[in-house]
């Protein structure tokens, strides 16, 4: 053993040991109760409805997009709750411990977390947030939308994008299970070089950081392949690249990001575990180790990741824009290349997180500068955006709402960021809470899109819409939420409150750390609304049935298929004429031909190997994090010996006849004129600025 | 451009695919592949990044550097050993050309047995620094000596398994669409493996040994 472990060590459990189970935690021991009767209940109700089989055949072993699409975003909703009570404990702490006189119970001086708790949640707090709600939640989509809007069946890789998924929950998995056995990392979600070293972090939570990271690293990386081979070689013919749906342009702009940069973490990562494990000396303090490298190396990812996360949320912004202004997207081809540009000047901005490392006043400013060029390509989205909405025939429903506020929000959130993008006052507020103000406004950004592109894309996937009273009643709140946490947080930042607080000292805080509690709350709210409004919408499904085209004036291809879309997609691949190309067969009168004969197509089968290497790498996880040796070994062996017993058996996939397919093709078109046409909208050109077409509502009742 | 004007006569316009459009699978997995291939350049050059920081004087912290230990005719020999297995498999290639199985395996052998050489005198290098007392931890310097050289030794490792993974497929399965497309995505592999070599030869053995 290279490096001095404190604490035990067995061969056969490694580090693990009775005492690492936190039973005597007045939080942590109650919550576990409640997880294991929750699961219970669960687990009984499949037995009992008997969906174990379902559950294995259509959804465990699945290779289906969609499918697996929806997983990722079950996982991302989940730990997006998790995330978001982690939040709440972080306001309450910082309401309750503010002054000397303030009380504490559970064993905290002030408030009730420990500093050492408080730590960790707000580390699983950022890190869930950002790499567990937001990642897979737009990698969700992604999933989902891509193929059906460049007109494919499938993935490029159907078996690697279950791969990516369950390695994801694996990494979901682990950081779950570190709050029941061991402990988290508590120096924050991206750490420190050198307090994660072993002599002043001798605890696991490191290690499940560490792993965690590593996990979702190699699984957003399958991921990224995956999106960027589709893009490149499963379109439809004819759809040019001038032709692809914008979401697409985003989602290759985003992917192109992901693979690049989640390299740099994977090694920043790797050495981190090579000082912890190795006893090598990359970021140690003396020794000849350098601590900035450390700060360096994971920024160079963390920035473009933060673009990786906002690329796809404007995919999803510009797709919902178009439908609900029922015009085009007003200048595609500068979205496109605003992408692209963003893209690209992702790599050149990573200093702006440490102007204060003081690497010269030519270093700051190159990377100054290089910031604010960001401003450019997202002012050019902006503008786009709003002259999509200008002279539109506008719906304000909830996702439209989404939509919007999400625009609001990039105003403050890119605003604010341009004042940090000057050193002189990036050096004022510097780790102040105006920055986690500011960055949480930019991540807001991309939940607001997400849960409009739930709302809007909820229909295709399932055959039904959302409910609007409750989406709209769930919206208001979130956003008063979101102005009352946040506007009181810019303030505070300039007071000077620095983040990371578990103890405040200034009393003068006091009333808008309560506005803040008061946010949060009314966040609570909206979270319950969230809960109502699946609860209703499930069901009254009956009423919402949706045709092919769930919103009358969508415009990309997942519209031209059925809701909810079949397993094989398009029955007969469609060509595709022109960029917006539902909206110009719905112009012309044709969007409703169907093909004339259906072929015999070619499907993958599923696979249980999948979800059995992500469970390995679950169990490679945690072997690691607690140093079971002789654990490591069987798991990664056995992860090698799966994928070489898998190449060599191949799948050989399946055929549908076209007969088959006719006769599901004819079923769902008789589903579908079941459902009533509420929407009755005929084209009418004319009427909106730029002779651009828009559809006219004819009210047949009338 | 908020208009998009229209160019195709909707009423003659193609709506469906009729076409019979083969999917080329292999080449849709070599393209994957070169995707992953690239990630994988980007692991190095962060590494090469971390070298680069820590290969100063002061990042020895005054213990052993390259230029004391690094014999660049000894890692010579692995270039050339790790070249010739890349020659080697490039014959196994220009045999499948010619759908010659026993031609391409013995290039695959070939290639095995040459990139085995390579790692076994890696191993042989490694121990003798191991028995002069330079390890990883002997200072930062040397932690990113070792890690980048080794983390291409893996590599290596892991391309011989397949090598031998893939002499099995061939053998049993012969050349079908899913064993060609494999053969030519590790060829990527391999050879992307060596043009790494180049660098870690020059930067990190050459420039260690002069500096």
């Amino acid at each position: 053993m290279l490096v001095d472990l404190p604490g035990g060590w067995s061969p056969l459990l490694g580090r693990l040991a009775w005492s690492q189970i936190p039973y005597a935690n007045p939080i942590l021991a109650p919550l576990f109760v409640a997880v294991v009767i929750g699961a219970i209940i669960i687990l009984g109700l499949i037995t009992y409805y008997g969906k174990w089989t379902y559950l294995w055949k259509e959804w465990l072993t699945t290779v289906d997009h969609k499918k697996l699409g929806v997983m990722y975003i079950i996982i991302g909703l989940v730990m997006l709750f998790r995330g978001f009570i982690d939040g709440l404990m972080i306001r309450t702490q910082q309401v309750w411990a503010v002054g000397p006189h303030s009380s504490g119970v559970f064993g905290s001086l002030h408030g009730y977390l420990t500093p050492f708790h408080f730590g960790q949640v707000y580390s699983a707090h950022g890190l869930i947030m950002i790499l567990l709600a937001a990642t897979p939640l737009l990698v969700g989509f992604m999933n989902i939308i891509v193929p059906i809007q460049v007109g494919a069946r499938d993935m490029a890789y159907p078996y690697l994008n279950a791969l990516g998924l369950w390695i994801t929950a694996a990494a979901a998995a682990l950081i779950m299970i570190s709050l029941f056995v061991g402990d988290f990392a508590h120096n924050g979600w991206f750490e420190y070089a050198p307090i994660f070293e072993m002599q002043y972090s001798p605890g696991v939570g490191v290690d499940y950081w560490m792993w965690t990271l590593q996990l979702l690293a190699l699984g957003t990386t399958l991921g990224g392949i995956n999106i960027l081979a589709t893009i490149i070689k499963m379109r439809a013919p004819g759809m040019t690249w001038g032709k692809l749906p914008i979401f697409v342009w985003a989602s290759l702009a985003s992917n192109v990001i992901a693979l690049t940069s989640f390299p740099a973490l994977q090694v920043a990562l790797a050495l981190v575990a090579a000082d912890r494990y190795l006893g090598a000396h990359f970021f140690t303090a003396g020794m000849g180790g350098n601590l900035m490298l450390y700060t360096n190396l994971f920024w160079i990812w963390g920035h473009p990741e933060v673009y990786f996360v906002i690329l796809p949320a404007f995919g999803m912004m510009s797709e919902i824009f178009p439908t609900f202004s029922e015009k085009p997207l007003f200048g595609y081809m500068t979205m496109v290349l605003a992408s692209m540009a963003i893209a690209g000047v992702s790599w050149l901005v990573w200093l702006h997180h440490f102007f204060t490392m003081g690497a010269g006043p030519y270093v700051n400013t190159a990377f100054s500068v290089a910031t604010m060029l960001v401003g450019i390509p997202t002012g050019v989205k902006v503008f786009n955006w709003a002259f999509t909405m200008y002279r539109g025939r506008l719906t304000f429903n909830a996702a439209m709402l989404w939509a919007i506020g999400a625009l609001f929000l990039l105003l403050v959130g890119g605003l604010t960021g341009m004042m940090l993008a000057i050193p002189a006052i990036n050096y004022m507020v510097h780790n102040s809470v105006f920055v986690v103000a500011h960055f949480h406004s930019m991540l807001l950004v991309i939940v607001y899109a997400v849960f409009g592109s739930v709302l809007y894309w909820f229909p295709k996937v399932f055959g039904f819409k959302l409910d609007e009273f409750w989406a709209k009643t769930m919206f208001w709140l979130f956003s008063a939420g979101t102005v009352l946490v946040f506007v009181p947080m810019y303030m505070l930042g300039f007071m000077g409150m620095t983040r990371r607080l578990e103890y405040v000292f200034n009393t003068a805080w006091q009333p808008y750390l309560d506005v803040m509690e008061l946010g949060i709350v009314v966040y609570t709210l909206s979270v319950l609304a969230f809960i109502v409004l699946l609860y209703v919408s499930v069901r009254d499904h009956a009423k919402n049935r949706v045709g092919a085209d769930a919103w009358g004036t969508s415009r990309s291809l997942e519209w031209l298929t059925h809701s909810p879309v079949p397993f094989y997609n398009f029955a007969v691949l469609p060509h595709v004429n022109e960029r917006d190309e539902l909206a110009w067969r719905r112009e012309h009168g044709i969007d409703h031909v169907r093909p004339e004969h259906y072929d015999d197509i070619h499907m993958p089968n599923n696979t249980g190997v999948a979800i059995i290497i992500g469970a390995l790498t679950f169990v490679l996880g945690f072997a690691l994090t607690w140093r079971i040796w002789w654990l490591c070994i069987v798991a990664l062996l056995a992860i090698i010996v799966l994928m070489i017993i898998r190449s060599f058996r191949g799948d050989p996939g399946y055929i549908i006849t076209g007969a088959e397919l006719q006769r599901m093709e004819e079923e769902a078109y008789r589903r579908e004129a079941q459902i009533a046409d509420s929407h009755h909208i005929h084209p009418v050109s004319g009427g909106v600025v730029g002779n651009a077409m828009a559809y006219q509502r004819n009210d047949s009742s009338k | 451009m908020s208009s998009h004007a229209s160019t195709v006569d909707p009423k003659k316009a193609e709506l469906w695919d009729t076409h019979h459009h083969s999917h080329d699978v292999i080449s849709t997995r070599t393209l994957g592949y070169f995707l992953y291939l690239l990630s994988d350049g980007m692991l190095f050059a962060t590494l090469f990044a971390a070298y680069g920081v820590l290969s100063y004087q002061h990042s020895y912290f005054g213990g052993p550097t390259p230029a004391e230990f690094v014999k660049p005719w000894y890692t010579f020999a692995q270039t050339i050993a790790l070249f010739l297995s890349v020659l080697a498999y490039g014959f196994g290639m220009n045999a499948l050309k010619h759908k010659n199985k026993s031609g391409l395996i013995n290039g695959m052998l070939a290639a095995f047995v040459l990139g085995v050489v390579f790692l076994v005198l890696d191993i042989h290098d490694m121990s003798h620094l191991y028995s002069m007392g330079i390890t990883l931890a002997s200072s930062g310097g040397m932690s990113a000596f070792m890690v980048l050289t080794q983390v291409h030794a893996t590599h290596i490792f892991f391309g011989l398994i397949w090598i031998l993974v893939m002499i099995a497929q061939v053998m049993t399965k012969g050349f079908t669409e899913e064993t060609v497309g494999r053969l030519l995505t590790l060829r990527m592999f391999w050879h992307l493996q060596a043009v790494i070599w180049v660098f870690v030869y020059i930067f990190v053995y050459l420039w260690g040994y002069i500096s």
